[in-house]
Formats: structure tokens, sequence, C-alpha cells
């Protein structure tokens, strides 16, 4: 499987070094962040093609408004939401925000792993797409050379 | 989101919602174990949620209290202006009954008193007629005065003899059926009273004959000669004239002179004979006519009339016992008495009855508010309950999920080339199976302890009634196992999936399977099948336990009715859960035989989910 870029999202550090642990043996590129705003710092990095976020988190930034500023610094970055039973609301409204998918927590890596897989599919497909739209451009326009070239 | 639950039940939405949120406690009412236990309604008085539950039932001391208060007051306030009304119209009737009567005897009495006085008078009158018009030398002619005699009593009648007297008081002449001529009354009263006033009626006397008689006599001035005419009156006669005043079976009449002797005989011998002292003192009798009361020969009070006669020395007595001449008025009561009586029973007839309408309706309307109370009680043990597993859950959630995925690091790990030789290799990887397998279990129970908890507005969603059976089943397996109660399930794998609401569901069939559950005991066995249907889903929850009669089978789906002892249900479990069902458009029915055991069957019409 082709590589790529995850953020894991989740206050309890031990439940996100594992994860991260297990998801770079799985040859992904997997960082993790404790806190909104560590992610925040990480995405202005690299630039991360999946994000995994625990919706509920105390203190600072809390899910939707973390998946807010993602979205905003990424737009094409997917994120998959982890959440439990009691903010299904929280997930819902997540979803409309964009999110790519939720996960019910304690979340198994048999589940995640696809999940992930997909994001990044649609995220490629999606880079593809506007690849294809600027190449388009560019020929229907040869006089006019965009500036970036 | 389809058309919605609310626009198609149709009800305002405020109650419904509470009705809703209310519904959502069943499961916890009939679950024995649960700490949330919601108490009976008696016990619910003193919990102190602010609400008073009062007991609803019609046989309550309170109410009972308030319809005998209400009963009391209306009957007390009912016949006293009856009674009142009744008893002064009889007085009023009595009193002007008694006048009546009165008045009639008062009648009677001066009538027959002017009858015997004319009697007397017009024999008098005749007798000095006759002395006026004939001289003594024609009366003592043999044979002239027995013509008179027949001439009087030709004309005015009554005459028993005739007899002319000197003033020396000799017999001159007589005629008649005795033997007079040669008597001398010059010693007798009459004869002085005669000759000093010129005529004189006297009292009924035996005299010489031994008959009562009365005898008229008239004083005649004929030239310096003076002589007495004189008539004696059969007393029969008068007898018979008097007696034509009596009326009825108790009616007397008779005449009294002022000495207190009887002048002629009363009907009834405890008046007294003739001429022996009357039983009626004349004196108490004065001018004019008198009516009095006195107590009759029987004991009984008779009404008494008495009128002097014009000669001043009889008194007419007309009597008569008053409770003959009563009899109307005492039929006149026992009329009213019956109407005040019929009255009486139809005022305590309706009375009972409106005021047992009433407090049924009181009842109901108490038992509805109750109802209410205990929705909101139970929404309000819901709301705290949903929020404390839901921060449990969330709790115990993040550890969970710690230990999947350490286990699932290790697990990784176990794959790395240094661990491959290790002859423990497969007892570690067995091990850290097994943590992932109970941290699952753990994570289900979690699931499903939020899944209760979420407060659920009303909403449809995809449902698979045999997952939803079987989620219920594995949490009340446990329960179940320490009955000793095996359950059983038969799922139809055809089933559709349907929409509805998945949580309300599950309560339907908790409260079903646990009331299976407490009303076997300890042990038995349920089974729950469910099948499909002519549209409709069938889920059949069978018990062996010891069954129910056709009148509690009737009563079961009723709110607070329950069979469970001891206060451990509120029976409000299937009162709940047939108001989810029927919301839903279906039907709880339940089949049910003593010692043999009950099936409670919920039928769920199949309602397509819309295409997403």
């Amino acid at each position: 499987m082709e590589t790529f870029r995850v953020l894991v999202v989740d206050d309890e550090v031990d439940f996100l070094e594992t994860l991260v642990n297990r998801l770079r043996r799985r040859k992904l590129e997997a960082e993790g962040a404790s806190s909104g705003e560590e992610a925040l710092e990480l995405m202005k990095g690299k630039p991360f093609d999946v994000v995994v976020l625990d919706i509920k988190m105390p203190g600072g930034l809390d899910g939707i408004e973390t998946l807010r500023e993602i979205r905003r610094i990424g737009p094409l970055t997917e994120v998959i939401l982890l959440t439990g039973h009691a903010s299904l609301e929280t997930s819902i409204e997540g979803m409309k925000l964009g999110a790519f998918d939720y996960l019910l927590k304690p979340v198994k890596l048999e589940e995640l792993m696809p999940k992930l897989a997909a994001a990044f599919e649609k995220k490629a497909a999606q880079e593809e797409k506007i690849r294809k739209v600027k190449i388009r451009e560019m020929m229907r326009a040869p006089g006019e050379t965009p500036e970036n070239g | 989101m389809p058309v919605g639950h609310s626009s198609r039940v149709g009800l305002p939405l405020r109650p419904r919602r509470l009705l809703r949120a209310a519904s959502c406690p069943a499961l916890l009412v009939t679950h024995r174990q649960s700490p949330f236990r919601v108490c009976p309604a008696s016990h619910l008085r003193s919990m102190g949620h602010g609400r008073e539950l009062v007991d609803v039932t019609p046989r309550s001391p309170l109410y009972a209290g308030l319809q005998r208060k209400i009963i009391f007051l209306t009957l007390l306030v009912s016949f006293v202006p009856l009674v009142l009304l009744g008893g002064t119209l009889y007085w009023q009737f009595s009193r002007i009954y008694r006048e009546k009567i009165d008045e009639q005897l008062r009648y009677r009495a001066a009538t027959h008193g002017n009858a015997v006085d004319l009697f007397l008078s017009e024999r008098t009158a005749f007798l000095s007629a006759i002395a006026d018009t004939h001289s003594l030398e024609y009366m003592l002619q043999p044979g002239n005065l027995a013509s008179l005699l027949e001439v009087m009593n030709l004309r005015v009648g009554g005459f028993v003899d005739l007899g002319v007297i000197a003033s020396d008081g000799r017999h001159l002449a007589y005629v008649g059926p005795y033997h007079l001529e040669g008597l001398n009354y010059y010693d007798q009263p009459w004869f002085v009273q005669v000759m000093s006033r010129g005529l004189y009626i006297s009292d009924v006397y035996m005299g010489y004959r031994q008959v009562p008689h009365s005898v008229i006599a008239v004083r005649h001035q004929e030239k310096g000669r003076i002589w007495i005419l004189r008539a004696t009156i059969d007393s029969d006669v008068f007898t018979k004239l008097v007696r034509g005043a009596q009326v009825g079976r108790t009616g007397d009449a008779y005449l009294v002179n002022g000495d207190r002797i009887n002048q002629t005989a009363p009907r009834f011998s405890g008046e007294g004979a003739v001429l022996a002292q009357s039983r009626i003192d004349p004196s108490k009798f004065g001018e004019g006519t008198t009516v009095l009361a006195e107590p009759g020969p029987e004991g009984r009070n008779r009404l008494y009339a008495g009128v002097w006669l014009r000669n001043a020395k009889w008194l007419l007595v007309i009597s008569q016992d008053p409770a003959e001449k009563m009899l109307g008025l005492s039929q006149a009561r026992n009329l009213e008495i019956g109407i005040v009586i019929a009255g009486a029973l139809a005022i305590i007839f309706t009375v009972i009855l409106t005021t047992r309408l009433m407090v049924k309706k009181l009842v109901e309307a108490d038992r509805a508010v109750c109802e209410m109370n205990a929705q909101l009680v139970q929404s309000d043990k819901l709301a705290a309950m949903g929020k404390m597993a839901a921060s449990v859950a969330h709790e115990v959630n993040n550890p969970l999920a710690v230990i999947s995925e350490k286990t699932g690091w290790a697990l990784d790990l176990l794959e790395e080339e240094e661990f491959q030789q290790s002859k423990n290799l497969e007892e570690f990887r067995r091990s850290l199976r097994k943590i992932e397998e109970h941290v699952e279990r753990a994570r289900k129970v979690v699931h499903n302890m939020l899944g209760f908890a979420r407060r659920m507005e009303p909403h449809t969603e995809d449902v698979d009634i045999n997952q939803v059976i079987d989620q219920t089943i594995s949490l009340l397996e446990n329960y179940a196992r320490t009955s000793n109660i095996d359950i059983q399930t038969h799922l139809a794998s055809d089933l559709p999936i349907i929409a509805s609401d998945q949580a309300q569901l599950q309560q339907v069939f908790l409260n079903l399977v646990s009331n299976a559950i407490d009303a076997i005991g300890n042990g038995g066995s349920i089974e729950v099948s469910t099948r499909q249907l002519d549209g409709n889903i069938y889920v059949n929850v069978k018990d062996d336990g010891p069954g129910m009669t056709p009148d509690m089978q009737k009563k079961i789906f009723e709110p607070f009715v329950t069979t469970k002892s001891g206060g451990k249900g509120t029976g409000l479990g299937l009162w709940v859960s047939l108001g989810i069902v029927e919301k839903m458009g279906g039907t709880i029915t339940v089949e049910s035989k003593v010692g043999k055991g009950s099936t409670f069957t919920v039928k769920l019409p199949i309602v397509v989910p819309e295409k997403k």
C-alpha cells in the first residue's frame, strides 16, 4: 500500500503513542498530537493526508473547533472523527463540517486501517481532479502563463 | 428525516413529548436489580420529589371521606327544608282541619238546638192557644179533652196526655194512658213554678208513671178563675229529635239540664243513663255554642259542642270522636309522609349516585395528574441516569481504548524476529487475544449502556428487530441466569429492516422479557420468537410462569396495575410499552392460562425505511 501522512489527535497520551506506533508499523507516516493546538501547529509544517481526531478533548480547543481549523488550513486533508457514543450528536455536526467519517471509541485497528485508506484515496482522487483541472486550464489558455508556472 | 412521528400521531407536541419522555424509563421500572428502580406510587409521597403523589384508588380513605362529607352535607341541606316544609304544611293543614271540624260541630249543635227550641216553643204555643181558646167548662165536659188531645197530636204531635189542674192543685180532668185524676200537685215544684210564672217546662223526670217524661204546663186566667193546662211529652220524642244530631259511628247527642242530669239517653252508656248524672258538666258551657275537648269514656279525647236551649235549662250536647273526622286528615298525613319519604329516597338515591359519579371523575382526574407526575418523576430519573451513564461510559471508554491499543501494539511487536523464537510465543498471543476479546465485551456493555442512556427525541432509524432482541436478551442474561431461567430465541431470518425507534423498541422487549423473568420467579424458561406475516412483524415472548386469570389479563395494560409483590413493580412497564407500540401503529396482546404461563405478542407494522 502506498504510504501517506497521518496525524492522530487525542488527549490520552498512552493511546496516542500506541496508535502512532502501530500505524508507523503499518508503514504509514504517523504523527501524534495531544491537543488541538499542537495538531494545528503540526499541520502548518508538512501537510497531512488524513487526520484522526478525537472529538471530545478537555481544555483548549475542542474537537469541533480543531476540525474547523484543520479544514481551513488544509482543505484537502481528510478528517476521521473518533467519538464516544455520548458525543454522537457532535460527530454528526462534525460530518456536516466535512469530516470524512466517524468511528466509535475504542476503535479496532482493523476498522481504522480501511477507513484511513479510503480517506487517503478520496484525498488523492480530489488532488488528481484538481491537477487535471489545472492542466486543462493551462491547455485552454496557452497564452496566459500561470504566474507560479 | 421522514415525515415524522409527531404529525402522524396528531397530538399537541408538548404532552406528547412528556409521554414520550416518560415512556423511556420503563426498562428501569421493571428491572429489579436496577439501583434506579422507581418506587410505586404510594411510596413516592415520601421521596421528596416536590410532587405529591396520592393513592388514587376510589377506595382510598381520602376519597371515601370526601364522598361521605358531600353526601352528608347534601342530604342535610335537602332534608332539613323538606322535613320543615312537610311538618309546617301538616301542622297548618291539621289546624285548619280541626277548625273545620269544630265549626261543623258547632253548627250542628246550633241548628239542632234551634230545632229542639222550636219543638218546645211550638208545643208550648199550641198548648197556650188551646188554653186560651177553650173555657174550663168545655174542658171538663167528658170527651172534650180527649178530642183536644187528638187535635193536638194531629197538628203538632208528641203529646202523651193532657190534663186540667185547678189552682189548688187538684187534677180536674185527664185524658191519657195513666189514671192521674184526683191527684193533687199542689206540693209539686212545677206547680209552684207555673202558678207564679204562667209557663213551665219541666225537666225530664219519672214522676208517678215511672217513665221518663217531661211536662209543659200553661196557666190560664179566665174571669178570675185560674186553671192550668198540662201536657206530657214523651221523652222518647225528645230523644229521637235530639239523636237526629248524631253523626257517624261515634257521634252522640243528648240533653243535659243545669243540674248535670241527662234529659235524654245518650247513645253511649259511658255518657251516663237518662236521668242519671251526666259525664258532662254543663257549667263548662257558656253563652252561645261552646266546643270543648274532653276525655271521653274510652279515655280518648272527644269533642263536645254544647248549646243552651232558649228555656235556659237544658244544654244540647253533641259529641264526636275527632279520630273519625280526622280520617281525612290522617289520610292526608299519610300521603304527605309518603311523598316526603319518596322524595327523601329520590334525594338519597340521586345524591349518592351523583356524588359517586363526581368522586369517580375526581379520581380519574387525580389519577391522570398522578400519572403525569409519575411520568415526570420517571423522566427526571432518566435524565439523571442518562447523564451518569454517559459520563461513566466515557470515563471507561478511554482506558478501554488504551488497553485495546496497547494490546494491539503488543501483538504487533510479537511479530518481531526476536519474539518469534520465544517458546511462550503462542501463550503470549493467546493471552493478548483474550485481552482483546474481553475489551470488546466491555466495549459492548458500555455501548449498550450509552445506547439506553442517550435521551431519545422521537426519531426513526433503520431497525433490525432480531438484533434489538439479541441486544435486549444479552442485557438480561445475567439476571435470568441468577434466577435459573433459560432464555431461548427463535428468530426468523427473513425479517426486513424497518423504520422505527430502536431504543424504544428495546424498552418494550426489555419490559416484556424482564416481566417474564419476574413472573417465573425462579427456574423456568422463556422463549422469544419473531416472524413475519401479512405486512407485520410479530414478536412473541412466552414464559412458563404461573400465568394470569382472565380478570388480571384485562387489567395488566392499565397504569399502576402490577402482579409483582412488595413494591417491586410500579405497574407502569406494560402501560408504557403499549403506548410505545401503539404509537408505532402496533399492538400488544396477551394470552395466558393459570398454571401454564403467559405469551405476550407484539405486532409491529413493517414500515419500509426511506431510501437515503
